[in-house]
Protein backbone atom coordinates (compact mmCIF):
# COMPACT_ATOMS: atom_id res chain seq x y z
CA UNK A 1 0.00 0.00 0.00
CA UNK A 2 2.51 2.60 0.69
CA UNK A 3 4.16 2.12 -2.58
CA UNK A 4 0.60 2.90 -3.92
CA UNK A 5 0.29 6.11 -2.00
CA UNK A 6 3.95 7.62 -3.01
CA UNK A 7 3.09 6.76 -6.40
CA UNK A 8 0.25 8.56 -6.43
CA UNK A 9 1.86 11.43 -4.77
CA UNK A 10 4.87 10.92 -7.35
CA UNK A 11 2.67 11.69 -10.18
CA UNK A 12 0.59 14.52 -8.47
CA UNK A 13 4.26 16.02 -8.47
CA UNK A 14 5.07 14.74 -11.73
CA UNK A 15 1.82 16.70 -12.98
CA UNK A 16 2.62 20.23 -11.24
CA UNK A 17 6.20 20.78 -12.16
CA UNK A 18 8.83 18.98 -9.36
CA UNK A 19 11.19 15.73 -11.09
CA UNK A 20 10.73 13.09 -8.58
CA UNK A 21 12.48 9.29 -7.85
CA UNK A 22 10.66 6.54 -6.03
CA UNK A 23 13.18 4.47 -4.53
CA UNK A 24 11.19 0.84 -4.13
CA UNK A 25 11.23 -2.44 -3.39
CA UNK A 26 8.02 -3.18 -4.82
CA UNK A 27 8.81 -2.93 -8.50
CA UNK A 28 5.38 -4.30 -9.74
CA UNK A 29 2.94 -1.80 -8.11
CA UNK A 30 5.05 1.21 -8.88
CA UNK A 31 4.95 0.24 -12.41
CA UNK A 32 0.91 -1.07 -12.14
CA UNK A 33 0.45 2.85 -11.10
CA UNK A 34 2.94 4.28 -13.48
CA UNK A 35 5.64 6.80 -12.31
CA UNK A 36 8.66 9.06 -14.03
CA UNK A 37 11.61 7.74 -12.47
CA UNK A 38 11.96 4.19 -10.48
CA UNK A 39 15.34 3.42 -8.67
CA UNK A 40 14.14 -0.44 -7.97
CA UNK A 41 16.20 -1.99 -5.33
CA UNK A 42 15.46 -5.88 -5.52
CA UNK A 43 15.40 -6.11 -1.32
CA UNK A 44 13.06 -7.35 1.35
CA UNK A 45 9.17 -4.82 1.58
CA UNK A 46 11.36 -2.29 4.34
CA UNK A 47 14.34 -1.78 2.93
CA UNK A 48 14.00 0.28 -0.39
CA UNK A 49 17.03 2.48 0.03
CA UNK A 50 19.45 -0.34 0.61
CA UNK A 51 20.45 -2.67 3.33
CA UNK A 52 20.20 -1.60 6.83
CA UNK A 53 23.32 -0.52 8.67
CA UNK A 54 25.55 -0.53 4.89
CA UNK A 55 26.00 3.05 4.39
CA UNK A 56 28.22 2.53 1.58
CA UNK A 57 25.43 0.61 -0.08
CA UNK A 58 22.88 3.35 0.77
CA UNK A 59 25.17 6.25 -0.30
CA UNK A 60 25.45 4.11 -3.43
CA UNK A 61 21.82 3.65 -4.08
CA UNK A 62 21.19 7.59 -3.38
CA UNK A 63 23.42 8.39 -6.07
CA UNK A 64 21.89 6.40 -8.70
CA UNK A 65 18.64 7.70 -7.62
CA UNK A 66 20.46 11.35 -8.20
CA UNK A 67 21.70 10.39 -11.43
CA UNK A 68 18.34 9.66 -12.79
CA UNK A 69 17.05 12.37 -11.75
CA UNK A 70 19.83 13.93 -14.39
CA UNK A 71 19.49 11.56 -17.06
CA UNK A 72 16.28 10.82 -17.02
CA UNK A 73 14.03 12.05 -20.68
CA UNK A 74 10.96 9.87 -20.52
CA UNK A 75 8.57 8.57 -17.83
CA UNK A 76 8.55 5.44 -16.88
CA UNK A 77 12.17 5.36 -16.38
CA UNK A 78 13.54 1.98 -14.41
CA UNK A 79 17.15 1.45 -13.61
CA UNK A 80 17.75 -1.90 -11.72
CA UNK A 81 20.00 -1.12 -8.77
CA UNK A 82 23.22 -3.84 -9.25
CA UNK A 83 22.33 -5.09 -5.71
CA UNK A 84 21.94 -8.63 -4.08
CA UNK A 85 20.42 -9.09 -0.69
CA UNK A 86 23.22 -10.34 1.32
CA UNK A 87 21.25 -12.84 3.06
CA UNK A 88 20.43 -14.99 0.31
CA UNK A 89 17.35 -14.93 -2.00
CA UNK A 90 15.01 -17.19 -0.04
CA UNK A 91 12.64 -13.97 0.98
CA UNK A 92 11.26 -13.82 -2.97
CA UNK A 93 9.78 -17.54 -2.28
CA UNK A 94 8.78 -16.96 1.10
CA UNK A 95 6.99 -13.68 1.76
CA UNK A 96 3.25 -13.57 1.67
CA UNK A 97 3.30 -17.61 2.46
CA UNK A 98 1.75 -19.29 5.21
CA UNK A 99 5.17 -20.05 6.52
CA UNK A 100 5.33 -16.49 6.84
CA UNK A 101 2.36 -14.78 7.82
CA UNK A 102 2.30 -11.08 6.64
CA UNK A 103 0.65 -10.06 10.25
CA UNK A 104 0.47 -12.07 13.30
CA UNK A 105 0.00 -11.34 16.80
CA UNK A 106 0.13 -8.04 17.76
CA UNK A 107 0.59 -6.28 14.49
CA UNK A 108 -2.61 -8.37 13.04
CA UNK A 109 -4.76 -6.86 16.25
CA UNK A 110 -3.44 -3.27 15.66
CA UNK A 111 -4.32 -3.81 11.86
CA UNK A 112 -7.61 -4.95 12.86
CA UNK A 113 -8.21 -2.34 14.86
CA UNK A 114 -6.98 0.58 12.25
CA UNK A 115 -9.62 -1.37 10.02
CA UNK A 116 -12.42 -1.07 12.67
CA UNK A 117 -11.86 2.96 12.93
CA UNK A 118 -11.53 3.14 9.27
CA UNK A 119 -14.91 1.27 9.51
CA UNK A 120 -17.01 3.76 12.04
CA UNK A 121 -15.24 7.16 10.59
CA UNK A 122 -16.74 5.67 7.66
CA UNK A 123 -20.04 5.23 9.08
CA UNK A 124 -20.17 8.49 10.55
CA UNK A 125 -19.12 9.84 7.22
CA UNK A 126 -15.62 11.51 8.48
CA UNK A 127 -14.02 9.61 5.49
CA UNK B 1 15.44 -15.08 -9.78
CA UNK B 2 13.38 -12.50 -10.32
CA UNK B 3 12.09 -9.77 -8.59
CA UNK B 4 8.33 -10.67 -6.41
CA UNK B 5 5.41 -10.01 -8.18
CA UNK B 6 3.39 -8.38 -5.04
CA UNK B 7 0.31 -7.91 -6.77
CA UNK B 8 -0.10 -11.75 -7.63
CA UNK B 9 1.23 -12.35 -4.76
CA UNK B 10 -1.19 -10.63 -1.75
CA UNK B 11 -3.66 -11.58 -4.07
CA UNK B 12 -3.38 -14.76 -3.46
CA UNK B 13 -2.56 -14.70 -0.03
CA UNK B 14 -5.16 -12.98 0.80
CA UNK B 15 -7.83 -15.29 -0.82
CA UNK B 16 -6.26 -18.19 0.93
CA UNK B 17 -7.04 -16.31 4.20
CA UNK B 18 -10.33 -15.79 3.05
CA UNK B 19 -10.93 -12.46 1.34
CA UNK B 20 -12.35 -13.20 -1.81
CA UNK B 21 -12.59 -9.87 -3.16
CA UNK B 22 -9.24 -8.68 -4.48
CA UNK B 23 -8.02 -5.62 -3.98
CA UNK B 24 -8.00 -3.16 -7.39
CA UNK B 25 -4.41 -1.96 -7.32
CA UNK B 26 -3.88 1.91 -8.82
CA UNK B 27 -2.95 1.80 -12.74
CA UNK B 28 -3.00 4.68 -15.12
CA UNK B 29 -1.94 4.48 -18.83
CA UNK B 30 -0.15 7.82 -19.08
CA UNK B 31 2.54 9.30 -17.07
CA UNK B 32 3.31 12.28 -16.30
CA UNK B 33 6.68 13.75 -16.22
CA UNK B 34 9.25 16.61 -15.26
CA UNK B 35 12.78 17.11 -16.82
CA UNK B 36 14.75 18.57 -14.20
CA UNK B 37 16.05 21.96 -15.66
CA UNK B 38 19.52 22.97 -13.16
CA UNK B 39 22.01 21.21 -12.15
CA UNK B 40 21.54 18.84 -9.03
CA UNK B 41 24.40 21.15 -7.45
CA UNK B 42 22.11 23.67 -7.11
CA UNK B 43 19.05 21.23 -6.33
CA UNK B 44 17.18 21.76 -2.85
CA UNK B 45 15.86 18.02 -2.38
CA UNK B 46 12.61 16.75 -0.38
CA UNK B 47 12.30 13.85 0.98
CA UNK B 48 8.75 12.35 0.70
CA UNK B 49 7.74 8.93 2.77
CA UNK B 50 4.68 7.00 3.18
CA UNK B 51 6.63 4.85 5.61
CA UNK B 52 4.68 5.79 8.99
CA UNK B 53 7.80 7.94 9.75
CA UNK B 54 7.88 9.24 13.27
CA UNK B 55 9.79 11.34 15.59
CA UNK B 56 10.21 10.19 19.22
CA UNK B 57 8.82 12.27 21.89
CA UNK B 58 7.97 14.57 19.29
CA UNK B 59 4.17 13.89 18.35
CA UNK B 60 3.54 15.37 14.16
CA UNK B 61 0.00 14.37 14.50
CA UNK B 62 -1.86 16.77 12.40
CA UNK B 63 -5.25 14.64 12.56
CA UNK B 64 -6.46 12.55 15.11
CA UNK B 65 -8.07 10.15 12.63
CA UNK B 66 -5.00 9.36 9.93
CA UNK B 67 -4.01 5.87 11.83
CA UNK B 68 -7.26 4.85 10.43
CA UNK B 69 -6.31 4.44 6.79
CA UNK B 70 -7.70 7.74 6.14
CA UNK B 71 -4.48 9.33 4.57
CA UNK B 72 -3.19 12.60 5.77
CA UNK B 73 0.32 14.80 5.20
CA UNK B 74 2.53 15.79 8.37
CA UNK B 75 5.77 17.37 8.47
CA UNK B 76 8.95 15.97 9.70
CA UNK B 77 12.02 18.15 10.89
CA UNK B 78 14.24 17.37 8.30
CA UNK B 79 17.50 18.19 10.96
CA UNK B 80 15.65 15.33 13.42
CA UNK B 81 19.21 13.35 14.60
CA UNK B 82 18.20 10.05 13.13
CA UNK B 83 18.52 8.28 16.54
CA UNK B 84 14.97 9.80 17.07
CA UNK B 85 13.54 8.79 13.71
CA UNK B 86 11.91 5.67 13.41
CA UNK B 87 9.52 4.30 11.59
CA UNK B 88 5.44 2.67 13.27
CA UNK B 89 4.88 0.47 10.42
CA UNK B 90 3.92 -3.22 10.25
CA UNK B 91 3.62 -3.17 6.56
CA UNK B 92 7.53 -4.40 6.06
CA UNK B 93 8.89 -8.02 5.56
CA UNK B 94 10.14 -8.28 9.21
CA UNK B 95 10.83 -12.17 8.61
CA UNK B 96 14.05 -11.21 6.45
CA UNK B 97 14.82 -7.28 7.37
CA UNK B 98 14.70 -4.86 10.42
CA UNK B 99 13.57 -1.32 10.38
CA UNK B 100 15.92 -0.38 12.74
CA UNK B 101 18.39 1.16 10.46
CA UNK B 102 15.99 4.36 9.36
CA UNK B 103 18.40 5.24 6.26
CA UNK B 104 17.51 1.67 5.03
CA UNK B 105 13.79 3.64 4.25
CA UNK B 106 14.17 7.05 5.42
CA UNK B 107 17.86 8.55 4.05
CA UNK B 108 17.92 11.59 5.83
CA UNK B 109 21.41 11.42 7.05
CA UNK B 110 22.55 9.87 3.29
CA UNK B 111 20.79 13.30 2.16
CA UNK B 112 22.80 15.44 4.90
CA UNK B 113 25.80 13.77 3.60
CA UNK B 114 25.06 14.97 -0.12
CA UNK B 115 24.65 17.95 0.63
CA UNK B 116 27.95 18.34 2.66
CA UNK B 117 29.80 16.44 -0.54
CA UNK B 118 28.25 19.46 -2.68
CA UNK B 119 26.33 16.77 -4.58
CA UNK B 120 23.43 18.85 -3.87
CA UNK B 121 22.48 22.26 -2.98
CA UNK B 122 20.50 21.27 0.05
CA UNK B 123 17.72 20.12 1.60
CA UNK B 124 14.22 21.21 2.62
CA UNK B 125 13.49 22.47 6.51
CA UNK B 126 10.93 20.12 6.64
CA UNK B 127 10.29 16.06 4.97
CA UNK B 128 6.81 15.10 4.45
CA UNK B 129 4.93 11.92 5.45
CA UNK B 130 2.01 10.81 3.86
CA UNK B 131 -0.44 8.28 5.50
CA UNK B 132 -1.99 5.38 3.13
CA UNK B 133 -6.07 5.71 2.26
CA UNK B 134 -8.01 3.20 1.22
CA UNK B 135 -9.65 5.66 -1.07
CA UNK B 136 -7.24 6.17 -3.61
CA UNK B 137 -9.28 9.50 -4.38
CA UNK B 138 -8.27 10.80 -0.95
CA UNK B 139 -4.43 10.52 -1.69
CA UNK B 140 -4.92 12.30 -4.96
CA UNK B 141 -7.21 14.95 -4.39
CA UNK B 142 -6.47 15.93 -0.95
CA UNK B 143 -2.67 14.56 0.29
CA UNK B 144 -1.13 15.00 -3.53
CA UNK B 145 -2.18 18.79 -3.34
CA UNK B 146 -1.18 19.36 0.19
CA UNK B 147 2.48 18.23 -0.34
CA UNK B 148 2.84 19.89 -3.45
CA UNK B 149 1.87 23.28 -1.60
CA UNK B 150 4.47 22.23 1.41
CA UNK B 151 7.20 21.26 -0.95
CA UNK B 152 6.80 24.81 -2.98
CA UNK B 153 6.24 26.79 0.76
CA UNK B 154 9.80 25.29 1.52
CA UNK B 155 11.43 25.83 -1.93
CA UNK B 156 12.06 21.98 -3.25
CA UNK B 157 13.04 21.62 -6.82
CA UNK B 158 13.43 17.42 -6.49
CA UNK B 159 11.77 15.11 -4.49
CA UNK B 160 12.86 11.55 -3.36
CA UNK B 161 10.07 9.15 -2.94
CA UNK B 162 10.40 6.60 -0.34
CA UNK B 163 7.92 3.72 0.76
CA UNK B 164 8.74 1.39 3.34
Amino acid sequence: MCHQTVSLVSRYLEENGIPTVVMAAARDIVEHCGVARMLHLDFPLGSPCGEPFNITQQTEALEMAFYMLETADAPRTTTEAPFVWSDGQEWKELVFTEARPWKSGEDEQDWLRKKELYKSLKAEGKV
Amino acid sequence: MTYVRYIDKTREYYQSQGYDKPYKWAHFDDVPFSQLTKPLTECRVALVSTGEVVVKGLDLSEDENQMGNVGGVYSIPADTPEERLFSASHSYDKHATTLEDVNAFFPAARLREAVAAGRIAGITEQFIGVYNAYSQRRTLERDAPEVLSRLREDGADIAVMVPV
